[in-house]
């Protein structure tokens, strides 16, 4: 049996074939189309003919892609939604999507904030409106919306009030209205919880274009008898059914993805991530196998949010960053790039412009075309290029660091030629021959997780034995979901005090994943 | 007289991260109170100091309690409202105007939610310059102001209003009425006259902080020098050191923040180290050795490249930053001031010697 992973990224659509030691069968890469569909059918067709592979027997294709951060950033295929709050008289102060730009504003049809939430501790702020929230879901029906965005004030210490408003908007709005409720989203913060839910809301079209392009595009090939996923920003995978309801999960899917292909490559369990592509350059951290999370909001094409996102920073080089001499005799090394027309610009390929590229070729680092297209560069300026590279991922795997010791470096992406092999900073720095296609398999290896939510009384049951229980019930979920058991593990544990609550009431929230079976 | 809206909502909030020194709580929630007011009832009117008559009654508007409550609930919109009629009632006549009494932090923005929405002006004045940590820490206990009567109201309409014997004693029923109303309420504190805020007050703080703001923001844009020498240039801010961040220590002791951050140095200074030591604000700078820099004056961390505020909770390994000194209020440098927060107050063992003269032959 095989595993296909594919990521769609804004340039290149990549995929692999991975068999059942999850060892790398055949990779290709193929440009991303505007339809997501014809890309991934050129990258499926090309791995089958590469690899001969028979298509039935690939039974798991996991994919990972970029759609929902372009739909934002673009403001394309966004829908019409509709918003209720719910936590008046708290939070009227603040009116909802206050600080959004106007042209993404528009995707709100109708918006309401309604008496309920809680407090800190669990006690209710007001009893939840359902006159107030009934009468508005009936506007957002008359108007046609088929999307909600529902947000609590303190909705992550008790969800009793989102999910009341939930079952009512479907009572109203018919079974086939989607609804996205924010404690399922985001964390703590209600301006940045709510924000994340409103963009899932509106993702909903642009999930389920991404979801039947991926499904056709696997029956158009043959590619008959897999179980098929998507990538989340986690690294675990969810089902097509989960993507369609929270496609704003998938946000940065690919810079975990990468993460996670490389820490598979390289065997490495904690390292710090460079993924050097033709402009820019990511740099991640992998703990424990799971790429670090990203501790403050996360800006999402202008709109801040609070969702779980991978630690990365991005910095202005890659393959194709422009090098210039200034007057006073320093080289600079991009923020500029050539992008992906490399292949026509740089220097060695017959181009009228240097790139960091050219300069690896210069110095013997890499071996890309013409090398005697480069040879007139003089020497020294080649080496001021490469020290202005060099620092600009020095001082960047310096800010990644948790403290001064040096750690593990893998390198992956196209343009990691360009990159010394020693680094201040590093242990050890590690290749390796399919670290261009790194996401893909970061994709086509994810795990598949399950979590357990609960509020339980630990006067009733001790606190050890509750969080025992819980933690079974997560391995179990996961299970279910579809992992092996033998390698479930928890990968997320939190337990939140109810001070108001009857008895000794705890939020339990555990997280378990292992790989697919 | 003039008037302030939205630009000028985000250039206040970015000055007042800076004026925070390092505290005062993220303003981000508050300017989103700020813009949400303005956006609903119109700019606020902005008086300066001498504008207000000697005997009109002027209220200073906060927060109290955790910011996490206050980035969950935020505000509800009808507590300054509520506040109003409890003060004024309290007080026989109607409020003229409120004023911030922390310009630092979250803080500086909820006064101008307050005079939006009751469509009364606000004064460009504070009761500290920056940040504080603690309710006697401002300039008008230096004048013999009271921080009660003490009006606080939750979001749910509850209120109160209460006269203590101590600071001590405002510190304990304040803790107990805000765990009770959910862990953050709106207060009014040090209500006083025209004359008095006139006298004591920190004049011209929320221009200061626009101007602060602004420059900020605009750093990139200046052409006839560097963005460094830009920033230094408008805040009159003195450069202790630029470095890299390669220890944070933290211990939260008695319900504050203390801790100290560790720098490497960078560019100029490369080969050289330094600290800063802080409780919820920062205390204390010391470059190689040499103390540069204490409370009161105003010690911040930028980052070195964007010059945007990095507060004592951002603070982590491998950050690039530039700690500027800030002369502080005058008021602060007297016996009195020095009293209430001196480096003495603070635990440090050390006399204060004003910024420009520690710094004297270069820094």
């Amino acid at each position: 049996m095989y595993k296909l992973g594919i990521d769609v990224g804004g340039t290149n659509t990549d995929a692999v074939l991975i068999d059942e030691n999850l060892d790398v069968v055949s990779s290709v890469k193929q440009h991303t189309t505007a339809n997501i569909y014809d890309g991934i059918l050129n990258a499926v067709r090309a791995v089958l003919e590469q690899s001969g592979v028979d298509r039935k027997e690939i039974r798991q294709a996991m994919l990972g892609t970029t759609q929902c951060t372009n739909a934002i950033v673009e403001r394309k295929n966004l829908a019409p939604i509709g918003i209720l709050r719910i936590g008046a008289p708290a939070s009227r102060g603040i009116p909802l999507m206050v600080d959004w730009s106007e042209d993404l504003k528009t995707i709100a049809v109708g918006t309401a904030i309604v008496g309920g939430g809680f407090e800190y501790d669990g006690k209710e702020i007001a009893p939840f409106d359902t006159a107030a929230a009934g009468a508005f879901f009936r506007e957002l029906k008359e108007k046609d919306v088929k999307s909600v965005a529902i947000s609590c004030v303190f909705s992550t210490v008790r969800n009793d009030h989102e999910l009341e408003a939930a079952k009512l908007c479907r009572e109203i709005m018919g079974k086939d209205v989607h609804i996205s409720i924010s404690s399922e989203i985001g964390s703590m913060g209600l301006i940045e919880r709510e924000n994340a839910t409103i963009l899932n809301a509106a993702l909903y079209k642009v999930a389920q274009s991404f979801t039947e392009g991926f499904a056709q595009s696997l029956a158009d090939e043959g590619v008959t008898n897999a179980q098929v996923y998507l990538s989340q920003n986690d690294g675990t995978l969810m089902t097509m059914d989960y993507a369609r309801r929270y496609p704003i999960l998938t946000i940065a899917c690919g810079p975990t993805n990468s993460i996670r292909g490389a820490c598979y490559l390289s065997k490495l369990k904690n390292a710090v991530v460079i993924d050097v592509g033709g402009t820019t350059t990511d740099l991640g951290v992998i703990q424990n196998g799971f790429p670090r999370e990203s501790g403050v909001a996360v800006t999402i094409g202008g709109v801040r949010t609070n969702f779980r996102m991978p630690d990365v920073v991005s910095i202005g080089l890659g393959g194709g960053s422009i090098v210039r001499q200034r007057e006073d005799g320093t080289v600079t090394v991009g923020p500029d790039s050539v992008g992906y027309r490399i292949t026509e610009k740089a220097l060695c390929f017959g181009g009228d412009v240097c790139t960091a590229t050219d300069i690896a070729v210069r110095l013997g680092m890499a071996e890309l075309g013409d090398k005697a297209l480069v040879a007139h560069l003089d020497r020294d300026f080649a080496e001021k290029a490469l020290a202005a590279i060099r620092s600009l991922c020095e001082d960047s795997i310096d800010a990644m660091k948790v403290s001064s010791q040096d750690v593990d470096v893998i390198l992956v992406g196209g343009g990691s030629i360009i990159l010394p092999a020693d680094l201040a900073g590093a242990k050890s720095v590690t290749q390796h021959k399919f670290g261009g296609v790194a996401n893909a398999i970061g994709s086509a290896i994810s795990k598949v997780s399950g979590t357990y939510e609960q509020l339980m009384d630990y006067d009733k049951i001790p606190r050890d034995e509750a969080l025992a229980k819980a933690r079974a019930e997560a391995v179990e979920l996961a299970v279910a979901a579809g992992a092996i058991r033998e390698t479930v593990e928890i990968i997320d544990a939190e337990d939140v005090p109810l001070q108001y609550y009857p008895g000794n009431t705890a939020r339990v929230k555990i997280k378990a994943a292992g790989d697919l079976a | 007289m003039r008037k302030i809206g939205i630009p000028e909502i985000e250039d206040i909030a970015l000055g007042a991260a800076l004026l925070g020194a390092g505290g005062g709580g993220d303003p981000y929630v508050g300017k989103l109170v700020a813009i949400g007011a303005v956006q609903e009832c119109g700019p606020v009117t902005m008086l300066e100091p001498d504008e207000v008559p000697d005997d009109a009654l002027v209220v200073p508007i906060a927060m109290m309690g955790a910011p996490t409550v206050l980035c969950e609930k935020a505000i509800g919109g009808g507590e300054y409202k509520t506040l109003y009629d409890t003060v004024s009632t309290f007080y026989g006549k109607p409020i003229y105007a409120f004023m911030p009494i922390e310009a630092g932090g979250v803080n500086s923005m909820l006064p101008i939610a307050a005079a939006a929405r009751l469509g009364l002006p606000l004064v460009d004045c504070d009761g500290m310059g920056r940040a504080f940590p603690e309710l006697q820490m401002v300039t008008f206990t230096i004048g013999g102001g009271s921080a009660t009567p003490m009006a606080m109201v939750d979001e749910k309409g509850n209120s109160c209003i209460f006269r203590t014997v101590t600071n001590r004693w405002t510190e304990e029923m304040a803790r107990a009425v805000t765990m009770a109303c959910g862990g953050s309420v709106s207060v009014s504190l040090y209500a006083m006259e025209g004359k008095f805020m006139k006298e004591y007050g920190v004049r011209g703080i929320v221009t200061r902080s626009e101007t602060l703001g602004s420059a900020i923001r605009k750093v990139k844009e200046v052409t006839d020098k560097t963005p460094e020498e830009a920033f230094l240039e408008i805040t009159e801010g003195y450069k202790l050191f630029k470095g890299k961040i390669c220890d944070v220590l933290r211990e939260v002791r008695a319900g504050f923040n203390f801790g100290k951050v560790v720098l490497e140095g960078i560019g100029d200074y490369k080969g050289g180290s330094a600290y800063v030591e802080f409780q919820n604000e920062n205390l204390s700078a010391v470059v190689n050795g040499e103390l540069l820099a204490t409370t009161p004056d105003l010690i911040c961390l930028v980052d070195t490249e964007t010059f945007t505020p990095v507060p004592t909770d951002a603070l982590k390994y491998g950050k690039r930053v530039m700690v500027v000194g800030l002369k502080c209020f005058p008021l602060w440098r007297t016996e009195e001031g020095l009293k209430l927060v001196g480096p003495r107050y603070f635990g440090l063992d050390t006399d204060y010697i004003p910024l420009e003269e520690r710094c004297k032959g270069g820094c």
